[in-house]
């Protein structure tokens, strides 16, 4: 993580001197978010990046239905709420009549791969000059931990209670790989909240697509891949565990797609059932993040 | 309007110059005339969908808007076009929408959110036939849906309802003004044939003054950050949040109510119309009074707040109301609940995308004319073997006539209320 240097450093060599603090974009208050959930990293993330580039004050962010539906109490920045999966949508109508403005969505995967798939589409494919964050956490987590989109195959939630079967829930969306397909999207890129080698480069993706927005490139994405220890019935240990496991094995990690840079870095392969028995092939490349 | 017009509530001074702009005249078709009268009250930015009968419009925002370097975008369905809107809203612009039927349906959603966290939007619905696909026909029947609230939660909207084009542009203009001023959406609603026919309107436009909003999104630089949201799970909290939503709507029922009237002065039965079916009662009207029959007509502007005070004023000198609509009969459960019983209320409506001909209305208004005729005859009839009884009978007959008011007071209530207090006996 990037260092915030104190603008004051001691005269005295080997004083103590500040070299990380909160920013001052992240809200002095606690989170609603369940012990062990990776929102928190994200909105630090967000927070930090948002800092770095002077962007708080220009900014307008639009809130999700979901759990981070209250991320303008941790956030200081101007907010909009939109109604459920519509954020894309709300960002356009203000992209649109504020030019100068930094515009921001923070959606959940029901909220932006399930009943807000039109949106983020159209979005996409519109072009629109904004920056979606993307949590991926494969369950409705503020509902109770139902299937979502996303939710792996054989994975139990409240709604797939023998796990998720394909031929009668369908196949989980790489909805990150989908949208990158679309010439409207200028940087789209999966990340994961796993690790801290994984949280640095998370950030460099962050960066990434708000770098996009401010240079005037189109949609810029990034899916952070999270965990729901609650939703998932794991420990905080466990979730991560799963995270770093079957969930980067379905939804490889890196950058999709960099058209400002010219690059498409990786291309999608096929989705693994997480009930057959394991291939001996190579795993996807988790660590294949470019410099930004 | 003819010069008879008279308009409640609402007025404004008209200046002279106001009043040179209006000697131009131009042949225009009612979608496309709205949407200029919308451009030049300055309206920031248009989102819309294709959907008949309402097409001309989204087609002259999107030539327009670009020309005078507006927004103008063609969402991927009524859901994100109003989406947009509450996004470009929400950081203050002056936004319309229009749609019709199935499309407001859509919208529903987030007419709550906006109407929840106060932010201001014009949404026009050039109504159709319904329910589901329907027809493209015109229509009244999205009454219930425009008056009651298009999608959950208590809140209301107010509705303007332009029985022309002229009214209809002018009309638009004023939304945009109540918007701003409570900080709510606004319907303006007609139907496909104020949208698609033709007709002179006056060149008049107005570009409401722009307020300062003290809510609006615009990057929290040098200030708190600022939110705009409808939810809130403390109830106590939600609670206070929805007694000052009640507030306002109060604040806008007392002053915001509009209401036309036409041949009122004499008349014994009155229409009651909006929109289209107003126009279509304003010529039953002429021939109802031909054949002796004195008709006027009262005409509900705003539909949300409903002028129900002013109704009930003019049921009590009435003998019977007339309601017309395009739809089953939806605007006459607030025409009854304003009346209150005061005098008989009928109902004549078409549906499925038919409009009443003026004689169809009239046949609806002798049949009324002569129900209460016969019932008014048939009272006086009982009045006066009433009067004999208790002139011939002892005491105590006289003391159960008396109890016998409140049966007799049901009639009475279809009278005039100036013969209630049975003066007559």
């Amino acid at each position: 993580m990037t260092l915030n240097p104190n603008p004051e450093l001691p005269a005295r060599p080997g004083a103590p001197r500040l070299i990380y603090r909160k920013p001052d974009v992240l809200a002095d208050r606690s989170t609603h978010y369940c012990p062990g959930c990776g929102h928190g990293i994200v909105h630090r993330l967000l927070a930090e990046v948002m800092t770095e580039l002077d962007l708080p004050a220009h900014t307008i962010a639009v809130a999700p239905v979901g759990c981070a539906v209250f991320a303008y109490d941790y956030l200081n920045v101007d907010f909009v709420e939109a109604p459920h999966g519509r954020a894309p949508a709300v960002a356009t109508g203000i992209r649109r009549v504020r030019p100068e403005a930094f515009v921001l969505t923070y959606q959940g995967d029901g909220d932006l791969a399930a009943i807000g798939t039109a949106e983020i589409v159209h979005a996409a494919a519109r072009g629109e000059r904004i920056t979606a964050i993307f949590v991926n956490n494969g369950i409705y987590g503020m509902t109770g931990g139902q299937m979502a989109p996303t939710t792996l195959l054989g994975q139990r939630t409240t709604s797939s209670p023998t796990g998720r079967d394909p031929l009668l829930m369908g196949y989980p969306i790489r909805i990150t790989e989908m949208l990158a397909q679309l010439p409207g999207v200028t940087y789209a890129a999966r990340g994961s909240i796993a690790d801290a080698s994984q949280i640095g480069k998370l950030k460099a993706m962050i960066r990434r697509a708000c770098m996009v927005q401010i240079e005037g490139g189109g949609f810029s994405l990034v899916e952070a891949l999270s965990n729901c220890p609650v939703g998932w019935g794991m420990t905080p240990q466990e979730s991560i565990e799963h995270l770093k496991g079957p969930v980067v094995e379905a939804y490889p990690l890196g950058v999709i797609v960099d058209r400002a840079l010219a690059a498409v870095v990786t291309e999608p392969g096929p989705v693994p059932d997480p009930r057959a028995v394991p291939a001996d092939g190579p795993a996807p490349d988790a660590t294949a993040v470019p410099e930004a | 309007m003819t010069d008879t017009l008279e308009v409640g509530g609402g007025g404004r001074p008209k200046s002279s110059e106001e009043e040179a702009k209006r000697r131009a005249r131009v042949l225009m078709k009612g979608n496309d005339a709205v949407a200029e009268a919308a451009i030049q009250a300055g309206c920031d930015a248009y989102f819309g969908y294709p959907i008949t009968p309402q097409a001309e419009l989204l087609e002259w925002m999107a030539r327009r808007m670009p020309e005078l370097g507006r927004v103008f975008v063609q969402a991927e369905s009524e859901l994100g076009a109003i989406n947009m809107a509450l996004g470009a809203a929400a950081t203050g612009a002056r936004v319309l929408v229009s749609s019709s039927s199935p499309g407001i349906s859509l919208m529903a959603e987030a007419m709550s959110y906006m109407a929840g966290s106060g932010t201001p939007m014009v949404l026009i619905n050039v109504m159709r036939a319904g329910p589901g696909l329907g027809g493209i026909g015109p229509s009244q029947s999205d009454y219930f849906q425009a008056t009651k609230g298009h999608g959950h939660g208590d809140y209301r909207v107010p509705v303007l309802a332009p029985a022309s084009i002229g009214e209809a542009m002018d009309l638009t203009v004023d939304a945009f003004e109540l918007a701003e001023r409570y900080r709510t959406p606004v319907m303006v609603v007609f139907d496909g044939i104020l949208g698609q026919a033709m007709e002179p309107v006056e060149l008049r436009f107005r570009n409401p003054a722009r307020r300062t909003f003290d809510w609006a999104l615009t990057g929290a630089a040098g200030r708190p950050a600022r939110v705009i949201k409808s939810i809130d799970l403390v109830p106590e909290v939600l609670e206070k949040r929805n007694i000052a939503l009640q507030r306002k709507y109060a604040e806008i029922s007392r002053h915001e109510v509009r209401w036309a009237t036409e041949s009122m002065e004499d008349a014994e039965y009155v229409l009651v119309a909006y929109g289209t079916a107003a126009r279509v009662a304003r010529s039953a009207i002429e021939k109802a009074r031909a054949k002796g029959i004195k008709a006027g007509l009262f005409r509900p502007i705003t539909l949300w707040p409903f002028p129900s005070r002013e109704l009930a004023r003019v049921a009590r000198h009435a003998h019977a109301i007339l309601t017309v609509e395009l739809s089953s009969g939806q605007m006459v459960e607030d025409v009854r609940l304003a009346v209150e019983g005061r005098c008989p209320v009928g109902f004549h409506g078409r549906m499925g995308g038919l409009v009443p001909t003026p004689d169809e209305v009239v046949g609806a208004l002798k049949a009324l004319h002569g129900k209460v005729e016969r019932t008014r005859e048939h009272e006086r009839e009982e009045q006066r073997k009433r009067q004999h009884a208790s002139a011939a009978a002892p005491a105590e007959r006289t003391h159960r006539a008396e109890a016998d008011a409140p049966a007799r007071g049901h009639a009475l209530a279809n009278a005039p209320a100036g013969r209630r207090d049975g003066g007559e006996r």
